[in-house]
């Protein structure tokens, strides 16, 4: 096994977008501008998730997805469940 | 209002359905296409419903894998790694005899077939030792291998089992992996049937972060739910576009956000999606009408009428477009 497979990252995948937690402080602000009243009404990841493992995440936290698109590049959020 | 190409109160959703749904009925009923492989890859609608209905195990699996970036345009380390990984166990070139009255196994080598996979008949009797340790007693001639064993016949037949089972060479669940050009990048790539990311993951000059199968489930339990969406994404297109039917990609951007949305790639339907929808009427309308009626009697559920459906049965004004706007009066 070379050292490269070894330091293998989800977020190296052609396919994984960049993942990343939103602090806090952020939180409310988002949820206003999306119009929503609280967290659980925003799409999900599950704590078993591998992107969310590398983050290492914890239940309840919002994190950011900045996806690239075929229409270009778009913001997504999910909830840690 | 106005900054966004959509208004607000747009009914994406059920254009979605429309864009997505009449070109499904204009699709052939029966395609396969070989894309290099010999394995019958299901296009058209079966592969959209099977798609759509989330399985698991999808009718045959592809496994694409690029080389690391210094062999990806080598045409010959390409043929010699898909040879490397593509799996092939004892029973694949050997025929496995048992003969109880004399507790043996008979093994005779296909020499000629295990040639062309690079396998020697050395290789094969050291495989058996490992596996069996020092349970057999081991005689070879030519192509013939005879195990003699002292046990019991249940034993044997264990045996006999885990004998004909013993992997000689490849990745588990990888079959015939061939090398395939792709002329607009002029690189090569292995194209395999199956899937086993798992595995593949610790194979060598495998380009890891370029691997891509199209068993959308198995894509999503290794890269996470984004992945699995951008692989669903990825295969619906492909669909319609070998089927010549243009579709806007933000309809099926919708439908595979909503597949989804709760973090795991769910079916749309009744075990799915529209089973699980939160009014029980919009429930009811749709498949079991009986059955979520007598349960939300039972419970005592309650219908916020926040939908489309439930609106439309009691015949209220639905909240979208002009309805969506209410008037408030100034005091």
């Amino acid at each position: 096994m070379s050292k490269k497979k070894e330091q293998f990252s989800v977020f190296d995948h052609v396919l994984v977008p960049k993942h990343e937690i939103v602090p806090d402080s952020e939180v409310e602000a988002i949820l206003a501008e999306l119009r929503v009243e609280s967290k659980d009404r925003l799409p999900k990841i599950l704590p078993t998730d591998p992107c969310v493992k590398a983050l290492k995440a914890k239940r309840g936290d919002l994190i950011r997805i900045l996806r690239k698109e075929p229409t270009g590049e778009a913001v997504y959020y999910r909830v840690v469940v | 209002m106005g900054k966004k190409l959509i208004d607000s109160g747009e009914a994406v959703g059920i254009i979605a359905a429309q864009s997505l749904g009449e070109p499904g009925t204009q699709m052939t009923m029966r395609t396969f296409h070989y894309a290099g492989v010999a394995e019958q890859v299901p296009t058209g609608l079966p592969r959209l419903i099977e798609l759509v209905d989330a399985r698991r195990e999808p009718t045959q699996s592809l496994t694409d894998i690029y080389l690391e970036d210094e062999f990806v345009k080598d045409k010959k380390k390409n043929e010699e790694v898909a040879a490397a990984l593509e799996h092939v166990s004892l029973s694949d070139v050997c025929a496995v005899t048992e003969n109880f009255a004399k507790k043996e196994l008979r093994i005779k080598v296909d020499t000629k077939f295990a040639q062309t996979k690079g396998i020697t008949v050395r290789d094969i009797i050291n495989k058996i030792k490992e596996v069996l340790g020092k349970s057999g007693k081991i005689k070879s001639k030519n192509d013939q291998i005879l195990l003699h064993i002292n046990a019991t016949y249940q034993k044997l037949r264990r045996i006999t089992m885990k004998v004909k089972s013993i992997p000689l060479k490849g990745i588990k669940g990888l079959s015939k992996a061939t090398v395939v050009y792709n002329e607009k990048t002029g690189e090569y790539f292995i194209r395999a049937g199956g899937y086993n990311l798992h595995d593949l993951k610790k194979a060598e000059h495998v380009n890891f972060s370029r691997v891509y199968t199209n068993n959308v489930r198995e894509i999503e339990k290794h890269f996470g739910i984004e992945a699995g969406r951008n692989a669903l994404l990825k295969e619906i297109r492909q669909v319609m576009d070998l089927q010549g039917l243009t579709v806007d990609v933000r309809h099926i951007m919708l439908l595979a956000d909503a597949m989804c949305s709760r973090g795991m790639i769910e079916p749309v339907g009744r075990h799915g999606l529209s089973g699980r929808k939160s009014s029980v009427l919009a429930r009811a309308a749709f498949e079991e009408t009986v059955k979520h009626l007598v349960n939300a009697s039972i419970e005592g559920e309650e219908d916020p009428l926040n939908g489309v459906t439930e609106n439309i049965i009691i015949g209220q004004t639905v909240k979208l477009g002009t309805g969506k706007v209410r008037l408030i009066m100034r005091q």
